[in-house]
């Protein structure tokens, strides 16, 4: 009997889930539906849900008429670049922290995190002035620097609360064994750390995609990545629901891919190490 | 003087991400400060020194600063209430056992993941939209007058939108605090005859409420700073400009950099006083 119990709860909570699930995903799953409908069937009245006519050519169209592959291309050099100049910097100095901690690294640490919560507003005029003066306005160049920066605490933090997971007799172990200081940080760290490494890029490439702040108030035409190409149908001509949402699922699909892989690793770097 | 070398080493391999962050933080933010109390508006070629604190006394004394900081509160407050409220309920629904729980994990934080700008204008028109809107069509299918939500209830909209982005973020982290609860605690308080509503109250919220504070913390600091979900649907109109906006407004719209710079120097006090808050908890959780 009480297994009976047991298999009807656990019926109501499937089913509970399953619908709130659904309903939190609907938005994303009719912005996929409606890319594959034509202008026609996007607004037809009542709404179809899948008895409409399949066609691709809102992708098409969406690539001819406003060179959509230039946006995606700096999406991508932007989130990319700026996570490996990130990484680049952060692996030495989280290294450091982890393993040579001294008595400030905690209040380094701490800083780092307070310049990540200084309002972008607030020094959004001369970010501007300056790429002006220098001619880098709208340039990717400029929005790699700046996607660095300010997702850099967050990789610091990531990386270091891995870092600090490895155990330290391992090295010792290794010393032991005559492994000289090349070696031990080659084979016996670096393996080790890959994992972290990999979370923490996936995470701030995700970060860095998703950026709508500077991307939107640094670019106009040359370096305008995808959120910039996608809030210029803010104020759209004729009739523009398929192609919107052609232009949104291109725009989300490979970010919703690496964020799913992502979950777990998530939380800790959001919540740089309180929440595990 | 092994240590006196490693560390010597680990000073200059920190070294680049201090300076970089440091030049990043104090520039830009100098140059604000200096501004701030000037009259520089570049369109009408005025750039004077010696206004002392005009600029802050007219920022914070203009009625668009008191809206706006009404307008933040309410959009912060509402999209803060409605993630953690829904994301605790969430959090204990898929930790229960339930058929599917990858599935339904994927879908239920997929939302976070979408670009701000996508969120905005699908929501805005797929959704809101009073004539083609899904909502618009099934409010006329129960027999009501369908709502021109970004206009009628504008705030309440993108409180709407930001939360949908938001609840997953907050489900995620309540539900891995969740999952960290020893259950034989629960057991042995179901034991002693406790019921589900004083479980939840007694075992269940004080375990998650540091979580919580973390939940709340985090998401006020990127919230202070929404821009594309408005800059995208009202642009700031129909009482939906924040702080945040309101600056941004006053620096590139209307090129009143000095009063716009004012107004950034008192957004950034602000901010840092929620910041203090979320380090010292953060930072409490560095020592053990």
């Amino acid at each position: 009997m009480a297994r009976a119990i047991t298999t009807q709860r656990k019926l109501a909570f499937s089913t509970a889930a399953w619908i709130i699930a659904l309903l939190i995903f609907f938005p994303i799953l009719w912005t996929i539906l409606t890319s594959f409908k034509t202008e026609a069937d996007a607004i037809a009245d009542p709404p179809l849900f899948l008895g409409f006519e399949w066609t691709l050519e809102n992708y098409f169209i969406v690539q001819e008429r406003s060179n959509y592959m230039r946006f995606l291309w700096n999406s991508v050099l932007i989130a990319v670049g700026s996570t490996a100049l990130g990484i680049l910097i952060a692996v030495p100095a989280a290294w450091s922290m982890a393993f040579v901690p001294g008595k400030r690294t905690k209040d380094i640490l701490l800083w780092m995190l307070s310049t990540k919560m200084l309002p972008a507003v607030g020094v959004l005029y001369p970010i501007r002035l300056i790429l002006i003066q220098t001619g880098l306005l709208d340039t990717k160049a400029a929005l790699i620097f700046i996607l660095t920066l300010i997702n850099l605490p967050i990789i610091v933090w990531m990386l270091y609360t891995y870092f600090r997971e490895i155990p330290g007799e391992i090295l010792e172990a290794a010393r032991m064994d005559g492994a000289t200081l090349k070696s031990e940080i080659l084979y016996v760290l670096t393996p080790m750390a890959v994992p972290g490494i990999a979370s923490t890029i996936l995470l701030n490439i995700i970060l860095a995609w998703n950026e709508a702040f500077w991307t939107l108030t640094l670019t106009t035409v040359d370096a305008a990545p995808l959120t910039a190409f996608i809030a210029s149908y803010s104020s759209p001509e004729g009739l523009f629901y398929a192609k919107l949402s052609a232009a949104s699922t291109m725009a989300i699909a490979p970010i919703l891919v690496m964020g799913w892989f992502s979950q777990k690793q998530l939380v800790r770097g959001l919540t740089f190490g309180a929440v595990k | 003087m092994a240590t006196q070398h490693s560390r010597s080493a680990a000073r200059m391999m920190m070294a680049p991400a201090v300076f970089l962050l440091l030049v990043w933080m104090l520039v830009p933010l100098t140059l604000t400060l200096w501004f701030s109390f000037m009259d520089y508006r570049p369109l009408r070629g005025t750039f004077e020194g010696g206004q002392g604190f005009a600029n802050y006394a007219r920022f914070l004394s203009s009625s668009a600063f008191q809206d706006s900081v009404v307008t933040t509160l309410i959009m912060v407050g509402g999209i803060l209430l409605i993630t953690v409220v829904g994301g605790v309920l969430l959090a204990l629904l898929l930790d229960q056992p339930i058929w599917g729980q990858g599935p339904v994990r994927i879908l239920v934080i997929a939302p976070f993941f979408v670009m701000p700008t996508v969120a905005a204008l699908v929501w805005k028109n797929m959704f809101m939209n009073p004539v083609n809107g899904l909502l618009a069509h099934l409010w006329q299918f129960m027999g009501l007058e369908p709502i021109d939500w970004l206009s009628q209830l504008p705030l309440f909209s993108i409180i709407l939108i930001v939360s949908w982005m938001w609840l997953p973020f907050a489900t995620l982290i309540l539900l891995t605090s969740v999952q960290s609860l020893s259950s034989e605690q629960l057991e042995a308080s179901e034991m002693d005859g406790a019921g589900v509503v004083s479980r939840f109250f007694y075992i269940i919220l004080p375990h998650m409420s540091r979580a919580i504070t973390v939940v709340i913390l985090i998401q006020t600091i990127f919230l202070l700073s929404i821009f594309a979900e408005i800059f995208v649907t009202t642009g700031g109109a129909f009482g939906t400009r924040t702080l945040t906006y309101l600056v941004y407004q006053r620096v590139i719209e209307s090129q009143n950099v000095g009063l716009g710079s004012a107004g950034g120097i008192i957004a950034v006090i602000l901010a840092n006083i929620i910041a203090f808050v979320l380090m010292r908890v953060v930072g409490k959780n560095l020592d053990n």
